[in-house]
């Protein structure tokens, strides 16, 4: 019942936000969906009926962390989306608003999903609608984004598809009954042929990897990111992105109680280690602070590869991360949509010395850009703790060495685009434009962070206990 | 009941070809039609008459033979359509291809386990081949509108594959899955209609201006 109104209410708002003429109040759909739906979601969390078997609808631990994080983001940009709307005057906000709240509704049915077919058209649905998203700007960049996005996406999720197809045909050549229930198939699962499965694990690696955005399907991703709002680019990186995953665990629960464990794991190590080298050589190099965030998205996704290919105790890391990326790419989306605002530009020549430009915006962007590469006391630096420890203490000296190194490249990387941004002298020849910081448009990240720093410091008692459970969904039964 | 159901997907896999090696996108677009009304057909051919297996028939008719090919002969309408544009590789290096893949997906797939009852049916060559040749047809061809019937055939090709699992696949899904491809393409039309107006051409390799700078 609860789940039922998670779901619809979003798409009540989404209704009432194609329906409202005026472009000013329009906006305001979304704090108010964002209010109920995070309400709703705490009330969820709290409550945890027993799971009927086979059904297709549950809320489990996986699916809650998801859903808070989901929920989380979601208030935060609704809140921004009220102001920075006022600044985009010069266009219609009908279909972002509408776009937004369908997206909500789309992920919050595939984090509850427990059959892999409705888990997928979810999927499937944020994908759809955030094209018109990412199109916002109307121009010959956009488009071109856009068009990479669309294509790009829907090849990797038809893909995603077919892996599914070769997962409930396995079960036939087992000589099961088909079926697609999660719970089902991890039953299923030790006796499952090995070629089907493995094809299928494929498969679905490389769709819920484009998705994801893991090298080398990630070309679309600082496209979309670079050309979309900043406020759209959190969404995307934080909601979106995040969905993949979400499928790639599913996927993962079902693989990790088959024989060939060690096929998987690797897979994901393999590819998860590939995607964070890229990202840092190609961070190395960038002046265009959002095309910047995009690559950190696919260092930060390869890492959640890595770790979940590693198994045991990294896997409370991985919800951590979940939680600590989710968030912390809330702040620097749209603390870079401040800038690109506030100096017209997202490029670091132009963009400079935004803590004197905009103070707010810069010590922002700042502090987001040191949580997210992990340093203390934020919530990110102790997922990635657990993650080298448990790679060390799992035997995976290499693995964890190579990641350390990374990691500090990426770091640097990261560092030469921010300290200029954030410190440097701001061009004068430039016209200022009317941009100032307010209230709602740096309320929101920062409530995020200040989440991410007590976090960071301290779990409450009852996060870390459905932490730990959702670790313990994921763990390899062999 | 299935030589019918065979003859059937030995049509599919001479559209594919067609699709591969026409100069025109009006008559690929209506071979994609074709094939998507043989594709509501199958299942027909190869199950048990169900009133479930009538409703996809249904759907699928209407969205892969009617509402997809219309929603992209309107995207046509609005694009000019003047200059011909060579393949990558060139129109016979696309059919060359087609047909050595078509071969693979045969080799391939009388290597797989399959289910005893499965045994012999061209389903599952046929519909590796399809994937096959969509994916071709995405890499090969240069205009937005050649790719999005690319990503069809793909689509086409996973849908082939389902024939074998329609009792595992509920129908919620099922419809569902056609109505998300239908809105794709509705998506996509737009888009590609957005490209003719900014680049006046739909030639995607002339989109260029997001790259890594050297």
């Amino acid at each position: 019942m609860l789940i039922l109104l998670l779901i619809n209410i979003p798409l009540a708002g989404a209704l009432a936000a194609w329906l409202i003429r005026s472009d000013t109040r329009r906006p305001l759909v979304l704090p108010v969906v964002a209010g109920i739906h995070l309400t709703l979601v705490i009330r969820a969390i709290a409550a945890s009926p027993p799971q009927t078997p086979d059904s297709w609808i549950y809320l489990d631990a996986i699916g809650k962390l998801f859903l808070l994080e989901f929920s989380l983001l979601f208030a935060a940009c609704a809140c921004y989306a009220v102001n920075y709307l006022q600044y985009r005057k010069e266009r219609s906000n009908q279909v972002l608003c509408t776009g937004f709240l369908v997206c909500l509704s789309a992920m919050t049915l595939a984090t509850v999903a427990h059959h892999l077919g409705l888990l997928w058209l979810a999927i499937e649905t944020t994908t759809l609608v955030m094209a018109p998203l990412v199109y916002f700007n109307r121009n010959a960049r956009s488009i071109e984004a856009t068009w990479k996005y669309m294509l790009i996406c829907s090849i990797g999720i038809a893909l995603a598809l077919l892996g599914i197809l070769f997962l409930a045909y396995s079960t036939i050549v087992a000589g099961f009954p088909p079926s697609l229930i999660l719970e089902t198939l991890q039953r299923y699962a030790p006796s499952l042929p090995g070629v089907w499965l493995k094809a299928a694990f494929v498969l679905m690696l490389v769709g819920y990897g484009t998705k994801m955005g893991l090298a080398p399907m990630h070309t679309w991703k600082p496209d979309a990111y670079g050309e979309a709002p900043g406020l759209v680019g959190a969404m995307l990186a934080g909601g979106l992105a995040n969905c993949g995953l979400l499928g790639l665990m599913r996927l993962c629960q079902i693989c990790m109680s088959s024989p060939a464990v060690h096929f998987y794991q690797s897979c994901l190590i393999g590819m998860g280690l590939f995607s964070i080298a890229l990202a840092s050589i190609f961070l190395l190099r960038q002046t265009d602070i959002k095309r910047m965030l995009a690559y950190s998205s696919v260092e930060h996704m390869g890492l959640f590869a890595v770790a979940l290919g590693l198994g045991g105790k990294a896997l409370f890391g991985v919800m951590l991360h979940l939680i600590g990326n989710g968030l912390a790419k809330g702040v620097l989306f749209l603390a870079s949509g401040n800038i690109h605002r506030a100096f017209a530009s997202k490029n670091r020549e132009v963009a400079r010395g935004a803590l004197r430009r905009a103070p707010w915006t810069g010590a922002l962007f700042l502090a987001g850009f040191l949580a997210m590469t992990g340093s203390p006391p934020f919530l990110p630096f102790a997922s990635e703790y657990i993650f080298f420890s448990a790679a060390f203490s799992q035997g995976h000296t290499i693995t964890g060495s190579l990641l350390a190194l990374l990691l500090v490249l990426a770091f640097l990387g990261m560092a030469l685009t921010v300290i200029p941004v954030v410190f440097g002298d701001p061009p004068k020849d430039r016209q200022r434009t009317k941009y100032h910081d307010t209230a709602l448009l740096v309320g929101p990240p920062l409530v995020l962070l200040i989440l991410l720093g007590i976090l960071g410091l301290w779990l409450p008692e009852p996060l870390f206990r459905l932490v730990t459970e959702a670790a313990k969904l994921l763990e390899a039964t062999r | 009941m299935n030589t019918l159901a065979d003859q059937l997907l030995v049509f599919v896999l001479l559209i594919n070809i067609l699709i591969l090696g026409t100069r025109r996108t009006k008559v690929a677009i209506r071979a994609i039609a074709v094939q998507g009304i043989i594709l509501g057909l199958l299942p027909l051919m190869t199950h048990e008459f169900q009133s479930h297996i009538l409703i996809i028939t249904i759907f699928v008719l209407l969205a892969k033979g009617v509402c997809i090919p219309w929603l992209l002969l309107g995207a046509l309408k609005k694009i000019e359509s003047g200059e011909e544009l060579q393949p990558i590789f060139g129109y016979s290096g696309n059919i060359m291809a087609g047909a050595v893949t078509t071969v693979l997906a045969f080799v391939f797939a009388a290597k797989l386990p399959l289910a005893q009852i499965h045994l012999g049916l061209l389903t599952v060559p046929t519909s590796l081949a399809t994937i096959l040749a969509g994916f071709i047809a995405i890499a090969n061809r240069r205009k937005a509108i050649n790719q999005v019937i690319g990503y069809l055939m793909l689509e086409n090709g996973i849908f082939i594959f389902g024939l074998l699992l329609t009792e595992a696949m509920p129908l919620m899904v099922e419809a569902g899955a056609l109505l998300d491809l239908i809105a794709g393409i509705f998506v996509m039309g737009l888009i590609i209609k957005q490209i003719s107006r900014e680049f006046s051409s739909i030639d995607t390799s002339r989109m260029t201006a997001l790259r890594e700078e050297e």
